[in-house]
């Protein structure tokens, strides 16, 4: 530093000469260009947030949500949703016995029915849900022990899972798979529907279980090793099952190659994480019958059997099953409607008072009152 | 051992603390002319100068090393270390590993190119060609120039290192040089060489064999200090700084000499001088590092809260939730508390991007930004020197928007230190004036016809007049007219030069004696020449030869000096010129009514700011002075009070005197200065005035550029010798001050109160008072119990002046304001005299002007004229800090709303520092999605155009009282920030509770989550940026779409399958994008989140602007509606010219020439001298001795330090009568 200033003086006090002969033409010329950007006149739209931009805009706002809003409310209310807690909590639940008794080895599974009624006949295809609460799928440490290229059909990642898996990544010195605390802990009851006719007889009411999954997750993310679903017993030789489970990973499904093994579309589902503690996950499909005259699920009692094998009394968890119809914007959702309602609305009001204190305190700004 | 591996880690460190090594060694220099050999065997530094740290090999380490001691990046680092344990990894290594990397990279390339820049100017100084004696003369670079060398140095060459003077080619060994790099003097100055050695000629025989000795002292950074000793032929002879010739110094007027090298390269004084410039901060810098500290704490906290959580999480639903999610090792052989203080630590990670490493660097490149404006302002360019302004630090930009303080150096700075001879009042007729055919005074501009001198062949081309009944006057030799003349041809110290015929070229000593002989010169009596004992002028063409028979000097005590000579005529005169109060008293009473006339003419004079002299002879008779000569010769031998007796003597000669008229010249202002300094006072901003002039001087200088008006209620004078006396003349002036205020405040409440903030200009309301205070008062001003007196009545002022300032003093003035106003200093100077202060205040400005350029090496900012001051601090400086402080509100908010949702989401994930966001979204917020749209808007940002900033100086007011951007604004963006991140968590939070996609499957995944926050931030913060954006340039626009476009491209990209299919692990998002942003309710969700987080904000603003609208949202309105009109025309005031008496005797002039004339030891025998000149007087070695003890002994006086001037004082005590008595009438009215 100091020599570049040493030296910038010197190149200053070796022309003495030249300032008393006016030498600027043989001197280099410095004087800056005369861009609009370098002298920082780029033109620019300037503007100010004036009444007559604000304003408005509250205005508008109110007007487009209010009406958005009521829009939702209404559709999310035409949307028919039942659901009904089987977990068994109460003495007098069918699922009490069922609940008590917990051990995730145990061979003979337990089965309760819940009978309920719907009130309203249920049109178009109706979904049907699990829902659990206080299932805290978003914690840290359980998010992060899965092994995604294990799941995408790595064979060397089959193998030797992730470290991530940790504790849930080998059992009897063999790797889990698929691993880790997500694919450890799927959601394994079985939920059938029953119409009961007025009659009194049973209808099994048909539930499809596959088109649950995102398509990119079962296509692209989820893929069984070596690609051939057919013989998947040998593909997954070597490993082990997850402690928790009862069965192998390709055991899933055996009727249908297509669902089995990694790409079960309920172990997609399972595996494709919640965002909060409380959630519900698409369980299967009941689909619209093919005559359109009667509804797909009419008015009337049902019984909702359950294979009880997934316990969450231990940590104060409920189980739900929910039957829903769905519309443009998705499920029953009322807050989005309400929400709208009160944005629009509070913009609206927030415009009116804007508005007359603006009328009534406001500043008028003008010129003639800076330069007095 | 350490400290060497230290040393030589870190080799910039610089001189000086190898200095401080060597010092302990070398006790005493013992150098051998003409001895490589011996003066090898000790370890003297060689003339190679290396400032750059780096070389290739050394670069990586250093610069490294170098980085992370810097705060931030270490933090950074440690963070990165933290997110390599697994237990506490909440974030992938990758989130803060590219940023720092890239933090890293920038400034490494940027050091490089400096230290690039740094070598190459190493090299260009190094490689410099100087002559050196090896044997016999032969060119070197100036790096291989050893200590012991003998260097041939030539006219206006740079001297290559600290030398030994040997010889010249004038006589006596003497030679001049220009000191103007080492203390900014543009006199020259006289060197002198041992006469043994000046006998040495340029013998280049003689010069090899040269062998002398040389002991002295260690190298030291004193320039003007030198001791040692030449040991030659069994011979001692004392060296002192007469005989140097330092490195940096050019030789004038002086052919050739020769050099023995004694310091080289770093060891040399100027090197020793060049201190590494303390590093400045802006208060901004100060408050952001407040900031962060508080943001760590906030972390910290929040830190803790979270950890409690999750032990309490752990122990009531953890324990009994680890059916499905086993707890790790640690905590299942521990217990939850060690589980919680593993999530402190995972929190501080992911919460980490409240303090983004992308702060410092976008800081750091908005403030480089603004500086390259002020580089490229052609508004601040000087044509006439070509010189652009120049910001000569990167650092300090927006402080130039919160400036309360100016100091001001006035030489070169307020004025150009150019003397022009502009009027002058002959026999009771003024001149100087031009006016037209109806008798009107005409304004002088540069298009105004000037008078022509061609009928003088010997005139000076650059002299201008305008007046031409001057020259006719002249021309038909009206004998006061050329009694006029000639006395300023005569009564002067001044050295003619005349290389070839006819070019004469004076060498005044100081140029107002230059301006009144060149005037002379051009009016037909040119000085041509001179002898110690003769002065020869050229009058109308003839020579004219009188004989000098005394000096009679000037000193600050008698304000005058005299010349007594002979005419060929063989008639004794007796000239004299001075302060026109001190020459009204030495009149003849036949004088009264001329006097009457010429005082009314100087009046006049005065008001124009014109410093005048008043001029006055005496026929003398032959027999009178004849017996004073006696006297006199007596006077001046007697060894006690020499002085008085000399001042009795002249006293008494000095009497009786004929009034010939006065002159006025002009002590020529920079452009503009007065309009400057009448914006910057609108502005709020104090102008302190610190000069190393005389009180005269400088008050004469405050009138002409408005600081000092006359209607200023009262000007209070300081020049107490003593504590007592100067704390009682402060205590008075602050008594008057704030007594009187006191008065008059009733009556101005309303009045103010009814102008209140609106009103642009309510400071010319208040009462203005002046204080200007004298040097030796000022030494006593600023003892600690006095310093806050001279504190508080200064501050009470509107303008103060200190005069007689020491550099030292300057600095201490600048100090006192800096550490007890908290203010923002500024310190403008163009002379080495100023670079203490510069180096002192906040911001340091140097006018890259005529004396040299150190002022402008020390300095922060520099250009070439003071009005470009006004430019710097209301133009840039204003829209620098308001760029800066949007900025920072915009950064801090943003940070916070995209922190802080971690945070909501911690109370629901468990408190298990789940991060809410895509790892690779964290990566990229801060340094894609959201940089360049901020970085348009902390560069592009106007709110008040250039014009209008000029007109308004009152909107420069913000940036003083520090309002865009304190801790309360801190506070209130936090607060939005946090806002926002609560909106934007729970809004998705409520619509995802239920939400289901329009094929019944559910959306209500983490990923589909993370999105919808990720895309609604994305969104908020744009429109967030969009709104505080005042000026939309082209780049805004493409920065502003252009980041959301790449949000959405990088958005799909990450969310691929093919990106999925080649790295599965990095890129889990696959197909979340797809799926989620085609659904309408996640958009609704989008909507509503933007609106409910925008709405608020902008609801608050337009109530702020529209019922307390700031002089800022004014002039906005104003603008918008002016351009829709056309633009106007600017409607500044125009700065009134003073009309107050001001007699000013203003020379910076300095005692003892008229000596050196007498003694004729600075004149040189050249051939070439025209005109008939006398021989010269025979020098003998007694001869010698005498003038070289009196070219010491006037040295020496010029190194003291300004002698107190007795009249001076008497002069101000009478300006405070004055001004008293004025504001008492003012009072009675």
């Amino acid at each position: 530093m100091m020599a570049s200033n040493y030296n910038a003086k010197e190149e200053y006090g070796h022309q003495p000469g030249a300032t008393g002969h006016g030498g600027a033409g043989t001197m280099t010329n410095k004087k800056p260009d005369n861009t609009a950007f370098k002298q920082q006149r780029l033109p620019a739209w300037q503007p100010i947030l004036t009444a007559g931009a604000v304003l408005p805009a509250f205005f508008v706002i109110g007007l487009i949500f209010i009406p958005i809003g009521v829009g939702l409310f209404v559709t999310s209310n035409n949307i028919k949703e039942f659901a009904i807690d089987y977990t068994g909590v109460d003495m007098s639940s069918p699922c009490y016995n069922c609940s008590q008794s917990y051990s995730w080895n145990s061979t003979k599974s337990c089965t309760c029915s819940v009978p309920f009624a719907l009130d309203q006949p249920f049109e178009s295809n109706v979904f049907m849900y699990y829902g659990l609460s206080n299932f805290y799928q978003n914690h840290r440490r359980y998010v992060k022990s899965r092994d995604d290229s294990q799941l995408n059909g790595d064979k060397t990642s089959l193998q030797s899972p992730s470290k991530e898996c940790e504790p849930y990544r080998s059992s009897d010195n063999k790797p889990i798979a698929p691993c880790g605390a997500i694919a450890n802990s799927l959601f394994n009851d079985t939920l059938e529907l029953y119409y009961i006719d007025p009659n009194g007889s049973r209808t099994a009411i048909p539930l499809v279980k596959k088109g649950i999954a995102w398509w990119t997750d079962k296509h692209v993310k989820f893929r069984n090793p070596s690609g051939n679903n057919n013989n998947l017993t040998v593909v997954f030789q070597g490993t082990s099952k997850p402690v928790n489970w009862r069965k192998a990973v390709y055991e899933l499904d055996p009727s249908d190659s297509d669902n089995n093994g990694f790409i079960n579309e309920d172990f997609i589902v399972w595996m494709r994480t919640a965002a909060l503690p409380t959630f519900r996950k698409l369980y299967r499909i009941i689909q619209k019958k093919a005559n359109n005259l009667t509804p797909t699920l009419p008015r009337g009692e049902y019984i909702l059997e359950v294979t009880y094998n997934y316990p969450v009394r231990s940590f104060n968890g409920r189980k739900r099953m929910i039957l829903s119809t769905i519309s443009w914007m998705g499920g029953k959702n009322p807050f989005l409607g309400i929400a709208y309602i009160t944005v629009g609305s509070v913009c609206f009001c927030l415009g009116l008072v804007l508005l007359s204190i603006h009328y009534r305190y406001g500043k008028r700004n003008n010129s003639a009152e800076i330069s007095s | 051992m350490a400290e060497k591996w230290l040393w030589m880690l870190m080799p910039w460190r610089g001189c000086w603390s190898s200095r401080g090594k060597r010092d302990g060694q070398e006790e005493e220099r013992h150098v051998r002319a003409n001895d490589r050999d011996y003066n090898d065997k000790f370890p003297y530094a060689d003339n190679h100068i290396k400032t750059s740290k780096y070389n290739v090999f050394t670069f990586l380490p250093i610069n490294l090393f170098e980085q992370f001691q810097r705060v931030a990046n270490t933090y950074f680092l440690v963070l990165l270390i933290l997110q390599l344990i697994p237990e506490i990894s909440s974030l992938s290594w990758v989130t803060t590993t590219v940023p720092l990397v890239l933090v890293l990279v920038i400034t490494a390339v940027k050091d490089a190119t400096d230290d690039y820049f740094r070598y190459k100017s190493d090299q260009q100084v190094n490689n410099r060609q100087s002559q050196v004696l090896r044997g016999n003369l032969q060119n070197e670079k100036w790096m291989n120039v050893c200590v012991g060398d003998i260097v041939k140095l030539e006219n206006n060459q740079f001297v290559a290192a600290d030398t030994l003077l040997l010889s010249s080619s004038e006589p006596y060994g003497l030679c001049y040089i220009e000191t103007a790099e080492l203390d900014g003097e543009t006199n020259l100055k006289v060197r002198q060489a041992l006469t043994v050695t000046s006998d040495l000629g340029a013998d280049i025989a003689k010069l090899a064999d040269f062998n002398g000795e040389v002991i002295c002292e260690p190298p030291n950074n004193k320039l003007d200090r030198f001791t040692g000793t030449l040991y030659w032929r069994d011979n001692k002879y004392p060296l002192d700084n007469e005989k140097m010739l330092l490195r940096g110094c050019v030789l004038r007027n002086t052919d050739w000499c020769f050099g023995m090298v004694i310091f080289a390269g770093l060891q040399t004084k100027l090197m020793q001088n060049c201190g590494r410039t303390k590093f400045k901060r802006t208060s901004i810098d100060k408050l952001m590092n407040t900031l962060v500290l508080w943001i760590f704490g906030f972390l910290v906290c929040m830190g803790v809260i979270l950890a409690i959580g999750n032990t309490i999480w752990e122990q009531k639903v953890g324990r009994s939730f680890s059916v499905y999610l086993l707890w790790d090792e640690p905590i299942r052989n521990n217990n939850v508390v060690f589980s919680g203080f593993l999530t402190f630590w995972s929190y501080i990670i992911i919460l980490n991007t409240m303090v983004p490493i992308s702060l410092y660097l976008s800081v750091e490149v908005i403030r480089l930004g603004h500086s390259y404006f002020i580089n490229w302002d052609r508004k601040m360019y000087y044509i006439q020197r070509d010189t652009p302004a120049e910001a000569r630090t990167t650092t300090l930009n927006e402080e130039l928007g919160q400036v309360e303080f100016i100091f001001s150096d006035k030489t070169g700075t307020l004025t150009q230190n150019i003397m022009v001879f502009n009027k002058c009042s002959i026999n009771g007729k003024s001149y100087g004036d031009v006016y037209d055919e109806f008798g009107h005074k005409v304004e002088i501009t540069e298009r105004t016809a000037c008078v022509d001198f061609s009928f003088n062949p010997l005139s000076d081309r650059k002299f201008r007049f305008h007046d031409s009944s001057l020259v006719e006057a002249v021309k038909i030799e009206e004998p006061s007219v050329q009694e006029f003349f000639r006395l300023l041809a005569l009564c002067h110290t001044v050295m003619p030069e005349e290389k070839n015929e006819g070019d004469l070229v004076y060498q005044a000593q100081s140029p107002d004696e230059g301006a009144l002989v060149t005037a002379a010169r051009n009016f037909g009596f040119v000085f041509r020449s001179r002898t110690p004992e003769t002065v020869t002028l050229y009058e109308m063409g003839t020579a004219v030869n009188y004989q000098l028979l005394a000096i009679l000097d000037f000193n600050n005590v008698r304000k005058r000096m005299s010349v007594i000579v002979r005419n060929p005529a063989g008639h004794i005169k007796l000239y004299c010129k001075g302060a026109d109060t001190i020459i009204f008293d030495r009149l003849d009473p036949s004088n009264q009514d001329l006097m009457n006339t010429t005082s009314e003419h100087l009046y006049e004079f005065a008001g124009e700011g014109l410093r005048t002299l008043a001029l006055a002879y005496k026929d003398l008779d032959e027999n009178v002075l004849e017996e004073w000569m006696k006297r006199l010769l007596y006077a001046s031998t007697v060894i006690e009070n020499r002085e008085e007796g000399l001042a009795d003597l002249y006293e008494e000669i000095e009497t009786g005197l004929m009034l010939l008229g006065a002159t006025a010249v002009e002590d020529k202002l920079q452009e503009g200065v007065p309009e400057t300094i009448a914006c910057l006072t609108l502005a709020n901003i104090k102008i302190w005035v610190l000069t190393g002039d005389k009180l005269e001087t400088a008050m004469n200088i405050g009138y002409s550029c408005n600081m000092l008006r006359d209607d200023m209620s009262e000007v209070f004078i300081i020049s107490g010798h003593t504590s007592s006396e100067v704390l009682q003349q402060l205590r008075s002036a602050k008594e008057h001050i704030l007594g009187l205020s006191r008065v008059s405040s009733t009556a101005d409440v309303e009045k103010t109160d009814e102008f209140s903030d609106d009103s642009v200009f309510e400071e010319t309301i208040i009462a203005e008072y002046a204080l200007i205070i004298n040097g030796h008062s000022l030494a006593h001003a600023l003892e600690p119990d006095l310093e806050q007196v001279l504190l508080e009545t200064a501050c009470l002022c509107k303008t103060v002046i200190c005069c007689r300032v020491t550099p030292m003093q300057k600095a201490q003035v600048v100090e006192l304001v800096k550490t007890n106003k908290m203010a923002v200093t500024l310190a403008i100077g163009d002379g080495a005299n100023d670079v203490s202060m510069i180096k002192t205040a906040h911001i340091g400005v140097g006018i890259s002007g005529q004396e040299g350029m150190q002022a402008v090496l020390a300095s922060d900012y520099s250009f070439a004229q003071f009005r470009y001051l006004q430019r710097l601090l209301l133009v840039h400086g204003r829209w620098s800090y308001f760029r800066m402080c949007n900025f920072l509100f915009y950064f801090f908010y943003k940070n916070f709303a995209f922190t802080v949702v971690h945070f909501w989401f911690g109370f629901f994930c468990g408190f298990s520092a789940q991060t809410v966001y895509d790892q690779w979204f964290i990566t990229l917020f801060n340094i894609v999605y959201t940089s360049l749209p901020v970085l348009a808007m902390g560069l592009f940002d106007q709110d008040v155009n250039e014009a209008n900033s000029h007109r308004f100086p009152s909107l420069y007011r913000p940036g003083q009282l520090n309002l865009l951007f304190n801790k309360r604004q801190f506070f209130l963006c936090t607060l939005q920030g946090m806002g926002t991140s609560f909106l934007l968590f729970f809004i998705p939070y409520g619509a995802f509770c239920l939400a289901v996609s329009d094929d019944g499957s559910h959306i209500s995944d983490q990923q589909a989550f993370a999105v919808t926050i990720a895309t609604s931030l994305v969104i908020v913060v744009s429109i967030q940026i969009g709104l505080d954006t005042y000026y939309w340039t082209a780049v805004n626009h493409v920065f502003v779409w252009g980041s959301l476009a790449v949000y959405f491209a990088i958005l799909f990209a990450m969310h691929s399958d093919g990106l999925f299919s080649i790295f599965p692990s990095h890129f889990p998002f696959i197909g979340t994008g797809r799926n989620c942003l085609t659904q309408k309710s996640v958009w609704l969700v989008i909507m509503l989140t933007t609106v409910a987080c925008v709405m608020p904000g902008l609801a608050v603003r337009f109530l702020k602007t529209d019922l307390y609208p700031t002089l800022t949202d004014k002039v906005r309105c104003l603008q918008q509606a002016s351009r829709k009109l056309r633009p106007q025309e600017q409607n500044l005031r125009r700065v009134r010219r003073t009309s107050s008496r001001r007699s000013a005797y203003a020379f910076s002039h300095q005692q003892g020439y008229g000596e050196l004339i007498t003694s004729g030891k600075n004149m040189k025998v050249t051939a070439s001298t025209a005109g008939p000149s006398p021989p010269l007087s025979p020098s003998s070695p007694g001869r010698v001795h005498n003038s070289r003890s009196l070219i010491e002994s006037t040295l020496k006086r010029k190194g003291e330090t300004p002698v107190a001037c007795v009249s001076a004082e008497a002069y101000g005590t009478s300006g405070t009568s004055e001004g008293n008595t004025r504001t008492q009438q003012t009072l009675m009215d």
